[in-house]
């Protein structure tokens, strides 16, 4: 009877959590879906408790406590900006403990484990480590505590290979030696490993992948813990999960033109290094790209009549959305309408740019994607780039010999006037020189994003 | 676990891929980044296989239980209230 009661409940929080995704597909209901789907959780939680397995509920309640402020201290402390972060290090968070219950039911049940136990702890185990470490790996990256570039050493591919293949062969000897732990430790300590090296060689352009992947492996850990303990509401919303971050990997992977394989063991060649004023072109002349003032741009700007504003990752960085949304308003009441192109992999994270423009209170009808506003740019006076770079380089269109050909990008270049905010003259994160910068009409605004920003406010003022 | 009752699991977790992938699709890209934190929040479901592995008697097992249940609420409370804070902020104008 309280069997029946629990899975009963779990039928109900599952169909909640569904809901609250399919809510999703509005900005309008998606609140009350992300209300919907927390309640689910507290009624899948409460079911559990009725278990009969469950003797004490003191510890219990002290770890949800604990868990409980921890979680809520962070989310309500992170800073918009630093969301890709903390979305890496909720998955590491979730990974984890999916790997724990594995070595818990481990333990648990070390004297009669059956094939079908030993092979879903074994997957838990991978996935789980896999993608903890991986995470705290994106983590480290994306807070900048390891560098954002791709990391590559001589004979990588081969050595991640080769613990790929004691991990499978080790598992292969523990599914008929399930009491051995000496295996179950080299598994697990390898996965730890290749979660690491899995992400290193990535670059920081290609984090949206990385984030949406592991979110992804996350649900799948999730899911075979679920096996594990044959608990359907596990396998449901697990399977739910792997799912979205699949959806979202392939859309990420589409949106540069490059398959997953590429993305992970592709790691591009040395980065083309360029210094100071001059940008190198195609065929190796030195340029010099000449930095206009604030003053020139904003004559430009007044004088628009339509300003598309392209944001990338170097907003972010200088969290000049604010700044941004106050130019666009200043623009706004000087009769210029003012739109915002989101590419795809702008940031670090897919819909980066749409979170922090919305902090800004920039309404979400301004953004537009980037097929809807590809065929603008003609009719654009200004195409006002602040820290973008890649997705707005004619060379993925132009130049098959680039890292990047094949990008569907932004085309900034059809635009009368293309305003180019940038740090200083270093090529963005693939190491791929921009020709935009050498062009006639291309006024380049160097300095931090956020500092030319508010003098463009001001002068405007 | 007899055979029957494995492709019984088995037969919803295809059935629930092809759900998520239904449901996802629809989401637009401005809501890429709160879909990633809500699914994250729910993600946190591995709370319902922590507390069963705490309900256990081996004091190991309830060791790693009971860490589980903290990371997986830090999961569900970080990641439900750190999406509605996004989902807050998108306006009409």
């Amino acid at each position: 009877m309280r069997e029946n009661l629990i899975n009963l409940s779990y039928l109900i929080s599952a169909v909640m959590f569904i809901t609250g995704l399919k809510m999703l597909s509005s900005p309008k209901s998606a609140k009350y879906g992300n209300y919907i789907s927390s309640i689910g959780m507290l009624i899948a939680i409460c079911a559990t408790l009725l278990d009969k397995n469950i003797v004490s509920y003191q510890l219990i309640v002290i770890c949800i406590i604990i868990g409980g402020v921890i979680g809520t201290y962070l989310a309500l402390t992170v800073k918009m900006t630093d969301m890709p972060q903390m979305v890496a290090l909720l998955h590491a968070f979730g990974s984890l403990a999916s790997a724990l219950i594995a070595v818990s039911e481990y333990v648990r049940l070390y004297y009669h484990l059956t094939l079908y136990d030993t092979t879903t702890i074994i997957l838990t185990l991978v996935i789980g480590s896999l993608t903890f470490t991986g995470s705290i790996a994106a983590y480290g990256k994306l807070q900048g505590l390891i560098s954002g570039k791709q990391i590559t050493y001589p004979f990588q591919k081969t050595l991640n290979l080769l613990q790929l293949l004691v991990i499978v062969g080790g598992s292969f000897y523990a599914f008929f030696h399930p009491q051995d732990i000496f295996w179950l430790v080299v598994i697990g300590a390898l996965a730890f490993s290749l979660g690491v090296l899995f992400v290193l060689p990535i670059g920081g352009s290609d984090m949206p992948v990385v984030i949406s992947l592991l979110n992804s492996y996350s649900g799948i850990a999730a899911c075979t813990a679920g096996f594990l303990l044959t608990n359907y509401s596990l396998i449901v919303t697990g399977s739910l999960i792997g799912a979205s971050g699949m959806f979202l990997t392939f859309l990420m992977c589409k949106a540069m033109n490059r398959s997953l394989w590429n993305v992970m063991f592709g790691a591009f060649g040395q980065v083309v290094s360029a210094s100071g004023g001059t940008g190198s072109s195609k065929d190796g002349k030195v340029v010099n790209v000449q930095g206009y003032t604030p003053d020139d741009a904003t004559t430009v700007l007044e004088s628009a009549s339509l300003v598309i504003i392209i944001p990338g990752y170097g907003l972010a960085v200088a969290q000049a959305q604010h700044n941004v949304r106050e130019l666009a308003d200043l623009l706004e009441k000087k009769g210029v309408e003012v739109k915002y192109a989101i590419h795809p992999v702008a940031g670090r994270m897919p819909g980066h740019m749409n979170v922090l423009l919305a902090e800004a209170n920039v309404p979400y009808e301004k953004l537009y994607e980037m097929e809807t506003i590809n065929p603008e740019f003609e009719r654009a006076d200004v195409a006002l780039v602040i820290g973008a770079n890649d997705v707005t380089n004619p060379a993925a269109k132009n130049d098959p010999k680039s890292p990047i050909f094949g990008m569907p990008i932004l085309e900034v270049d059809k635009a009368k006037t293309i305003i180019f905010m940038k740090r200083s003259m270093a090529p963005g994160f693939a190491g791929i020189e921009n020709e935009l910068f050498l062009l006639p009409k291309t006024m380049m605004l160097f300095g931090d994003a956020k500092d030319t920003v508010v003098k463009l406010v001001n002068l405007l003022k | 676990m007899s055979f029957g009752e494995f492709l019984l699991t088995f037969y919803i977790f295809v059935l629930a891929i092809f759900v998520g992938f239904e449901v996802i699709s629809k989401v637009p890209p401005t809501l890429h980044t709160p879909l990633m934190s809500g699914t994250n929040a729910i993600c946190g479901i591995s709370i319902v296989g922590s507390l069963i592995a705490c309900g256990s008697n081996n004091q190991i097992a309830i060791i790693l239980g009971s860490v589980a249940v903290i990371l997986a609420t830090i999961n569900v409370a970080g990641g439900y209230i750190v999406t509605n804070r996004m989902l807050k902020m998108f306006k009409k104008r």
